[in-house]
Formats: structure tokens, C-alpha cells, sequence
């Protein structure tokens, strides 16, 4: 009886484990180690710069804009 | 800013915000081979919508000018041809760089990837052909009806060919897309506002770049007409 309950112990281990390896590798303990949110962090922190400085161009062609406008009245 | 004229503009931003959050802690399918490289739907695909929606703009405005004759519409072709192309440069690095992971190389002759990289030419000889003609109006001209023969082109070369022959990449050839793998939409939930902030991006890059040649026209002859709507 004890010989049997081992082995089908040993069984169920084998079983369970090859179970965890059916699943492809995924990025798993990354996410649950907590760090990835500092690379979401730096990459959101990098498009919001990036989209600040269109932003700050497209002002300043809106300006040159106005200017050209203006100067063109001035000399017509 | 204007945020009654420039709202898509705010639009994109946070498209692309979520798209960046989102696309890196989102729940995704777990497979082979792929693996963590599926997130690549948010960033790498999005690059060829949105070359796609700027060359097709650049057809547009080309056979606008093809009937109208002025040469603001061939400005926006030429400037949308620009930045669509700047699009397509960066999906071939990127997918580039994805098949190294997944196939095994950089490269390999495959009817998709070869059909984008003759696309890319094809673009690259748009600009060759109209550097090549000092008239102005011809110009315009030759290279609006060229740029029809190249849209049809892409669209030969990048949805076509690659469906019909036998392709590597996902969505051709008899691959799975990632249309199989989103069983439960979450991936569409991010890819959806990814391709249309990408989109409005390089919208976005093509008025500035349109606006800042307005300028340059104005300055070198004050008589340039045609004023600035974008």
C-alpha cells in the first residue's frame, strides 16, 4: 500500500510538473518581480517627450506663420 | 493650440500613451516561437498602416493636383510620400530585427518581405524622378501619375503577392495572423488605438513637414498664393 501511494505520489509530481513545461516561456517572473513597470515607465516617459517637442514645433510654425502673415500686410 | 482644430492631435497622444502602457503589461497570448515578440502588433504593424493611409493620402492629393492644377496639392503629395515612406523604413528595421528572433536572420527572400523592400524603391525612385525635372508644374505632373503606378504597386506587392504565394509572415501564406491568437479581443483592445495613433502621427509629422515647405515658398517667392490650411 505505502509502495503504491509513493509511486503514485511520484506520478502526480511528474504530471504537475510537465504540465508547468507545456507552457511557453513568457515573461512571467519579470512581471511578477514588479520591474517591468519601470521599462513601461521610461518608454512612456519617452513618447511623452518626444509628442512635448512636436508639440513645441508645432508652435513655433504656428508663430512663423502668423509672422510671415503679418509681414506680408505690411509689404504688399 | 487650437484644441478645436488640433483635437486629433491630443487624440494620438493618448492613443499612443495607452498604447505604450498598455502594450507592454496587457494580457497576451502565450505561444511558441513568439513568445513576449506578439507585443510587436502594437509597434511593428501599425508602421505599415500607417505608411500605407500617407501614401494613400499622397495618391490623393496627387490626382487632386492632376485636376486642379495647383501646386499646394502637389506639395502635400510630395511631403506625404515623405513621411510615409520615413514609416516604411522603420517596419522594415523592426520587422527586420523581429525575424532575427523568430525565423533565425535578418533577411530571408520571402514574397512579403521583398515585396515591402521593392516597395520602398519604387518610393525611393518617386523622389529620384521628381529631382530629376526643373519645371515645376511638369514636374508635379509626372510625378502624380507616377505615384499612381506606385500606390497600385505597393498594394500589389505588400497585400496581394504575399497571399496568394506562399509567405513566412504571420497573416500570409497560410499563417496564422494574430487575428487567430486574440481569441478573447484583448490584443485588438491595444492594437486598434495603436494603428490609429500611429496614423494621426504621421499625419501629424506630414503638416509640420507641409507647413515649414509653406514657409520656405513664401520666403524664396512672395508670391506664392496658396495659403496655408493645415
Amino acid at each position: 500500500m505505502k509502495r503504491i501511494l509513493t509511486f503514485l505520489f511520484f506520478v502526480l509530481t511528474v504530471i504537475s510538473m510537465s504540465a508547468q513545461d507545456a507552457r511557453p516561456e513568457m515573461a512571467d517572473t519579470l512581471r511578477s518581480s514588479g520591474k517591468i513597470y519601470v521599462v513601461v515607465c521610461v518608454a512612456a516617459i519617452v513618447l511623452c517627450g518626444l509628442i512635448v517637442y512636436l508639440v513645441t514645433i508645432d508652435r513655433k510654425i504656428s508663430r512663423l506663420e502668423k509672422e510671415m502673415a503679418s509681414q506680408k500686410k505690411q509689404t504688399p | 493650440m487650437n484644441i478645436k482644430k488640433n483635437w486629433w492631435k491630443i487624440l494620438a497622444s493618448v492613443c499612443l500613451l495607452y498604447t505604450v502602457i498598455e502594450g507592454f503589461i496587457g494580457e497576451v497570448p502565450a505561444r511558441e516561437i513568439l513568445n513576449e515578440t506578439i507585443r510587436n502588433l502594437y509597434f511593428h504593424v501599425p508602421m505599415w498602416f500607417g505608411m500605407m493611409t500617407l501614401l494613400f493620402i499622397s495618391v490623393i492629393y496627387g490626382i487632386r493636383h492632376l485636376r486642379n492644377g495647383r501646386m499646394r496639392d502637389d506639395l502635400i503629395a510630395r511631403e506625404s510620400a515623405h513621411a510615409g515612406v520615413a514609416m516604411g523604413i522603420l517596419g522594415l528595421i523592426t520587422g527586420s530585427l523581429w525575424a532575427r528572433y523568430t525565423w533565425g536572420t535578418w533577411w530571408t527572400s520571402d514574397t512579403k518581405l521583398n515585396g515591402a523592400a521593392i516597395t520602398m524603391l519604387i518610393y525611393f525612385a518617386y523622389f529620384v524622378l521628381r529631382g530629376s525635372v526643373e519645371d515645376e508644374q511638369k514636374r508635379a505632373r509626372l510625378s502624380a501619375v507616377y505615384s499612381i503606378f506606385a500606390f497600385v504597386m505597393m498594394m500589389v506587392f505588400i497585400m496581394i503577392l504575399p497571399r496568394m504565394e506562399d509567405s513566412l509572415h504571420p497573416g500570409n501564406g497560410g499563417n496564422p495572423g494574430f487575428s487567430k491568437y486574440d481569441l478573447d479581443s484583448k490584443m485588438r483592445m491595444v492594437f486598434y488605438p495603436a494603428v490609429l495613433g500611429w496614423i494621426l502621427l504621421g499625419v501629424w509629422i506630414m503638416t509640420i513637414r507641409v507647413r515649414i515647405a509653406t514657409l520656405e515658398n513664401q520666403l524664396h517667392e512672395p508670391t506664392f498664393t496658396d495659403h496655408p490650411t493645415l
